[in-house]
Parts: structure tokens; C-alpha cells; sequence
């Protein structure tokens, strides 16, 4: 029989609120982390929102050793595996190395590290730029910088799918517990709120050039005009289920099924794929439309993602046919920390029977037939949530969790 | 110029490379090996660069290279600042 994947730890940074359980009574109370940002003077740019995580100490969470050599993105990957370690109550010498290994989910690198390096390279000159420039601003450092701090030395690697890639990466690391590794940390951090990072989503065209940090990311509204940046995300840690049982760990929950597909050339006139990667993520999972009891959609608050989502979404479950929520409107957008985000808000809403809102949504867009849950925490009896989430570039995951099997 | 100091090497390792948590960079350090320190050589790459910067020296990374030590190197700088030319330094 194949191995069970167990989500047994988290760590969170989010804009909303640090650490796990701060972010969930945060989400619960419908509170926003979405501002003007403060990060830099954001004056000369058409979108200057963005969900920025407020009061992390880098002194405190941060060995003196790595804080020259990481940027603020793998500063976030290395607290919240050190959190997500802790909570899953392993101690460091309890496997040996090559039993652990890491997968995390990149959509940028180390952006501001990079943008300061260049800097240095073309105003003053190579002498100049940081020696650490070598990899501090690669997609892979998060995974690189965490397997050496916690001497991970099992499968370790990243996986590059925009914000898709949060579930990509929580997928390839089950994908190595059922070959047999005890133990992965995975998920994924982004944090790129610099100039260089905000001009890079300012050319996709698809960030809200929106003053008011309640209207401006407003997914399946009729007023949806793109989506504010956020950073911050989740690590986890995922183990077999038998040996996490075996030792008494708490599960949060199982990864039981998941699905990524691809959508066509833009103009092929042939229709996007998250449907399909819908029904693969439930069949994976065996289970049935019915067994889900809520759906944190990925929300790109663009009218046409938007449409195409709602529509895989009733040609699954049926108009209305299952409770639909976005708590990515009180972070932003966190590439690809979004999802690994969502899977621990996924969890923690089955483990507490209660769904959080999608907040600032006042008008839905007639025509999507999805049952939104706005306003206020809804509550929700079931043990399986589906988490969404795609990518720039034709990107669609999905991923069942379920509820611990005894709770 | 002035010479190089160990306060001056240890001043530069803690701003670019940060130090270990059980480390203490002070004299006694001076006599141990760098990967004991906890430093490896991209950190030593970085120290490098910064004292060229600042002290207007060229190292050469062979010299550098065989400098295991807090003692060696800051010894290796100042034979390269007495050994400078000033031809070398407009070069540089």
C-alpha cells in the first residue's frame, strides 16, 4: 500500500499575522493585511498596495551568520522551517540526514538581494558585488539555505510554477514520503515588495492600480480589476503517516489527492485545463464532489481567470454546489506562498468546522454561479477541502486535504 | 595607510559574513582556522573584496588561499600593503 503523507508541522508568515495560530484568528476575524507599502516610497509606480509583512525581526529569528548572505524571501523559508520543525516536535537528531529533505516552491529568488547587487555591479563595479550574490538570488535558495541549516540531506529541490507552484511542491515532496523518506519540509515563501519586484508584476498587467486596500483586490466581483502583491507563505512538514502515528505525532491532516494540469496556447481557442486538473485532484483522492466541503479557490480577481475558474468549478460541483472562499483578500497575492498558505488555512478550517470569508467582495459578478463565502466565517461540516492554484503561464493545481483519520 | 589590524579583519568578518552564535571573534580566535569559525570561502571571498575596497590593496587569491587562519591573513594584507607600489594602486 502506498504511504500516507501527514501534514504534522506548520510555519506561517503572513501579512495578516505571524505564526500559525496569529494568522488563523487573524483570517477568522477577517483582518486585512493589505496597505500602501511602506517597504520602499512606492509613490512613483502605478500600484502601490501590497500585503507586507509587518514586525518580523530579523535579529531574532535570524543567525548574525546568514542574515548578509539571505535575502528577506529566504529570511521568511528559514523562520518558518524552523517553526514548522519545532511544531512537528522532531528534534534534529532524531533521523538521520538523509531521511529529511526538502522541496519548496519558488516564483521570484531573492529579488531585492539581486536588485542591490546589480546596483552595485553597474554604479560602482564588480569588486563590489556581494560574493553571496552567487546564490542568494536563485530560485533554489530557500531549499538550499534550509538543507544546510537543518542538515536535510535526503531529496531536496524547488519547483518553479508561479503561484501553482506552492501545491507543485507540497506534491513532489509526498511524492518522495511514498518513496520512502520519514520526513519532508516543504511549501514555499515569497517575499520580492522591492522595486525591481514590483515592476516585474507591474509589466504582467495584472496588478490593481487601486488606492483603497478594499477595493483594490476583489476577486469574482463585477468590479475585479487585478490582484495586490503580498509576501510571506508557509512551510510544512510532511511525514508518513504509520511512522508519524508510530511516534505520537499530532497530524493536522492528510495530502490525499492532488492534480496539476496545463492550459493551451492563449488564442488556440480550445478551452483551460483547471477543470480537468479539479476532477484529477478528487479522483486521486477517491473521492466525490459531494466529500468536498469547501473549496479555497485560487481567485486571481481578473475577470477572465475568474470566469474560467467558476466555471470548473460548477462543472464539478453544480451551480452553488459548494461553499467557495478567498482569505488571500486579507494577504494579497503571495505567489508561491499562496497555497501552501491555503493548505494550512484548509486544514485548520475542517479541524474547527469553520470557513473564513473572502473579505471586501460585496457585489459577485453575476453569471459565476459559485456559492462565495463573504461577509463572515461560515460554518462547514466535513472532512475534505479542496485547495486551487494557478500560475502565470498556463499553471492549474489542485489538492484534496483531509482530516486527521483519528482525530 | 595604516596597517591591518585584527580589529580591523574581525570588524570586516562580522559586517559581511556575520558571526557564529557559539563564536566570539576576539584574540583568541586569532590562531584559529576559519572553518572553525564557522566561515567558508565565499565568506573569506567577501572579506577579501571588502579590504580591497577599503585599504585600496590588491590581494592576490593564491596568498589568500593559503591564509587559514585570522592571523595569516591579516599577516598576508600587510605584506601586500608594504609590498603596493603606487603604480599598482593607481592600476587598481
Amino acid at each position: 500500500m502506498t504511504a500516507t503523507a501527514v501534514v504534522t508541522g506548520v510555519g506561517v508568515l503572513a501579512p495578516n499575522g505571524i505564526g500559525a495560530q496569529e494568522y488563523w484568528s487573524a483570517t477568522l476575524r477577517g483582518e486585512s493585511g493589505i496597505g500602501r507599502i511602506t517597504h520602499f516610497d512606492p509613490s512613483r509606480y502605478p500600484s502601490r498596495l501590497a500585503g507586507e509583512v509587518t514586525g518580523f525581526s530579523v535579529r531574532d529569528h535570524i543567525p548574525s551568520r546568514l542574515v548578509p548572505q539571505t535575502d528577506r524571501t529566504t529570511q521568511f523559508a528559514l523562520a518558518g522551517s524552523d517553526w514548522a520543525l519545532a511544531d512537528c516536535g522532531l528534534t534534529a537528531d532524531s533521523l538521520p540526514a538523509d531521511a529529511r529533505g526538502v522541496v519548496t516552491a519558488s516564483a521570484s529568488g531573492g529579488f531585492e538581494f539581486g536588485q542591490r547587487e546589480l546596483g552595485h555591479l553597474w554604479g560602482k563595479d564588480p569588486k563590489h558585488v556581494s560574493a553571496y550574490m552567487s546564490f542568494a538570488w536563485f530560485y533554489a535558495v530557500n531549499s538550499g539555505q534550509v538543507s544546510i541549516r537543518h542538515d536535510l540531506r535526503g531529496p531536496t529541490g524547488v519547483v518553479v510554477t508561479d503561484q501553482a507552484g506552492g501545491l507543485d511542491a507540497v506534491a513532489q515532496a509526498r511524492r518522495r514520503i511514498r518513496g520512502g523518506t520519514p520526513l519532508m519540509l516543504t511549501g514555499g515563501m515569497d517575499a520580492s515588495l522591492c522595486p525591481y519586484g514590483l515592476a516585474a508584476q507591474i509589466s504582467a498587467g495584472i496588478l490593481s492600480d487601486s488606492e483603497d486596500p478594499t477595493r483594490a483586490y476583489l476577486p469574482f466581483d463585477a468590479a475585479a480589476d487585478g490582484h495586490v502583491p503580498g509576501e510571506g507563505g508557509a512551510m510544512l512538514t510532511l511525514e508518513d503517516a504509520r511512522r508519524a502515528r508510530e511516534r505520537g505525532a499530532r497530524s493536522y491532516g492528510e495530502i490525499s489527492g492532488y492534480a496539476a494540469t496545463f492550459d493551451p496556447r492563449p488564442g488556440s481557442g480550445r478551452p483551460a485545463n483547471l477543470e480537468r486538473a479539479v476532477r484529477g485532484a478528487l479522483a486521486d483522492a477517491g473521492l466525490r464532489p459531494d466529500d468536498i466541503a469547501f473549496v479555497l479557490a485560487d481567485g486571481a480577481g481578473e475577470p477572465e481567470s475568474d470566469r474560467v475558474e467558476a466555471q470548473a468549478l460548477t462543472a464539478v460541483f453544480g451551480p452553488e454546489g459548494v461553499p467557495v472562499t478567498v482569505p488571500k483578500t486579507m494577504t494579497g497575492r503571495l505567489y508561491s506562498g499562496a497555497a501552501p498558505l491555503d493548505l494550512v488555512t484548509a486544514l485548520f478550517a475542517l479541524r474547527d468546522g469553520v470557513v473564513p470569508p473572502t473579505v471586501h467582495v460585496d457585489r459577485p459578478a453575476t453569471g459565476y454561479a459559485i456559492d462565495l463565502v463573504t461577509g463572515s466565517p461560515r460554518p462547514v461540516d466535513g472532512d475534505a477541502a479542496l485547495v486551487l492554484a494557478r500560475g502565470r503561464g498556463g499553471f492549474n493545481s489542485a489538492m484534496v486535504v483531509r482530516r486527521p483519520s483519528v482525530a | 595607510m595604516s596597517a591591518f589590524t585584527m580589529e580591523d579583519l574581525f570588524r570586516i568578518m562580522r559586517e559581511c559574513a556575520g558571526e557564529e552564535e557559539a563564536v566570539d571573534l576576539s584574540s583568541a580566535a586569532a590562531e584559529q582556522e576559519f572553518s572553525v569559525l564557522g566561515y567558508d570561502s565565499l565568506a573569506l571571498m567577501e572579506a577579501i573584496s571588502r579590504v580591497e575596497r577599503g585599504f585600496g590593496v590588491e590581494l592576490p587569491e593564491d596568498t589568500l588561499g593559503e591564509a587559514l587562519t585570522p592571523a595569516a591573513f591579516v599577516d598576508a594584507v600587510n605584506a601586500a600593503l608594504a609590498g603596493r607600489t603606487p603604480a599598482v594602486e593607481a592600476a587598481g
